[in-house]
């Protein structure tokens, strides 16, 4: 691609379906480029494979994702973007991934209990975008579905292993739900561009995901034998676009290609 | 290769299939892209018998690094076979599955060290449970070098993405099983 089609930055359409979508795009963006930091830092050499593996997979499906947000954005009359454009070239405001994906990635506990967060939420929603009225959607979903949830099996047997392990363990994975519980209700609300997505067939409204969360975290925490925290009054604003001081970090690192040397492919 | 060129459709895309049956997966050389499933069809985009191919690709996983060597690679072997000219598209509903590995493939797959995916059960069938340490007992796999069940898991990603660690209790050889999606 030439330096000209590369401008410094570029916008997203505000049409609430590209919105929609890129909320799930930038959220498995997000945390894919978390889960990269591991690479080489995991405690054992097994999860070093297992979590760049599960950001292989998250990255896979946020570039299905961001184009597919181009060309909806494209049919919407602005001008077409393509995956790389949306991926390294917005502004942080311009990101719309929920909070709980950016917050640094913490201990091991801390990455496996949010992992466990994101894939139950994330297999639960591709099930129901396999059924989305876009046929690309729904496309993209029925082969992610499969892959969230190992994810799902993965990460929900460590949060068991650390919590029926020793007292260290447990004292850790304990401490990292309690930190990310908060965060969590972003994900099982809903506001005016899901009215859009469900009114069109696009996919659910995210409040539908709700019961289906709790029940699938309930059962887990069961059997690692913690205890589901209690509900918080904080909500945060990630997808939204107004995110932690936290996501001002991570965009300079997965930027900085693009933006020192605009139109870089390799 | 030094293709007699086909005088019929059916003559160049039988031929194509055979070309493909030689291209292999960069990351298990041991199966070709038709024995994995991957190539889906190959189209003519007209009634013309020099028309372009189209060739329908499945890709295996959302962030299989190989995608898009494979795509080359096949487009490539098609070149140079002078059965040309041939585009790729990527086609992904519905969606790839183990499930299209032939039976060829699962015994190169046996042969190469790899033991082959289980059939699928589908989606959620088989309810989830979280258990702190897979069970041997858990899935049966066979080990591809002694053929023993009775073998368990090590990691559940290998290196790559299509495939998870096991040891065989029996033979104490470590092996790769290529895990069912």
């Amino acid at each position: 691609m030439s330096p000209t089609l590369m401008p410094t930055s570029i916008q997203p359409s505000r049409d609430p379906a590209v919105q929609y979508v890129l909320r799930l795009a930038d959220t498995c963006l997000i945390l894919g480029q978390r889960l990269g930091e591991w690479c080489g830092h995991a405690p054992v050499l097994e999860e070093d494979i297992a979590l760049t593996n599960t950001a292989l997979d998250l990255i896979g499906q946020a570039r299905a994702l961001l184009t597919h947000a181009g060309q909806i954005g494209a049919q919407k009359g602005a001008p077409l973007l393509g995956e790389d454009q949306l991926a390294f070239l917005r502004e942080e405001r311009d990101y719309l991934n929920v909070t709980l994906v950016e917050l640094p990635r913490g201990d091991f506990a801390f990455t496996v209990v949010r992992n466990a967060m994101v894939a139950t939420f994330l297999k639960l929603m591709w099930q129901r975008l396999a059924e989305s009225s876009d046929a690309e959607l729904a496309a993209i979903a029925g082969k992610a579905v499969k892959e969230a949830r190992y994810h799902q099996q993965h990460a929900g047997d460590w949060v068991v292993r650390l919590g029926d392990g020793t007292a260290e363990s447990r004292q850790r994975v304990e401490a990292a739900l309690e930190s990310l519980w908060r965060y969590t209700p972003e994900l099982l609300e809903d506001d005016a561009v899901d009215e859009q997505a469900a009114a069109s067939g696009l996919g659910p409204r995210w409040s539908e995901l709700r019961v289906p969360w709790l029940a699938d975290m309930a059962m887990l925490l069961d059997e690692a034998g913690l205890v589901v925290p209690k509900d918080s009054a904080f909500r945060s604003t990630g997808k939204r676009g107004v995110h932690s001081e936290h996501m001002g970090h991570i965009l300079p690192e997965m930027q900085y290609l693009q933006r020192a040397y605009p139109g870089g492919t390799w | 290769m030094n293709a007699v060129a086909p005088d019929s459709h059916a003559a160049r895309i039988a031929q194509v299939w055979a070309v493909l049956a030689d291209v292999l997966d960069p990351e298990v050389p041991a199966l070709s892209v038709c024995d994995l499933g991957i190539v889906r069809d190959v189209l003519p985009q007209s009634d013309a018998l020099d028309c372009a191919l189209e060739i329908v690709l499945t890709p295996t996983y959302s962030g299989c690094p190989a995608t898009e060597l494979i795509e080359r690679n096949v487009l490539e072997a098609i070149e140079v076979a002078g059965l040309g000219p041939a585009t790729a598209r990527l086609q992904r509903a519905p969606a790839w599955t183990t499930d299209w590995i032939s039976e060829d493939g699962r015994r190169k797959l046996r042969e190469y060290g790899i033991a082959p995916p289980c059939t699928l059960a589908a989606g959620d069938a088989v309810p989830m449970r979280f258990i702190s340490r897979r069970l041997a007992t858990q899935e049966a796999i066979a080990c591809p070098r002694c053929a023993s069940t009775h073998t368990t898991q090590l990691s559940a990603y290998g290196s790559t993405a299509c495939k998870s660690l096991y040891r065989c209790l029996a033979c104490q050889e470590p092996f790769e099983y290529f895990k069912p999606i």
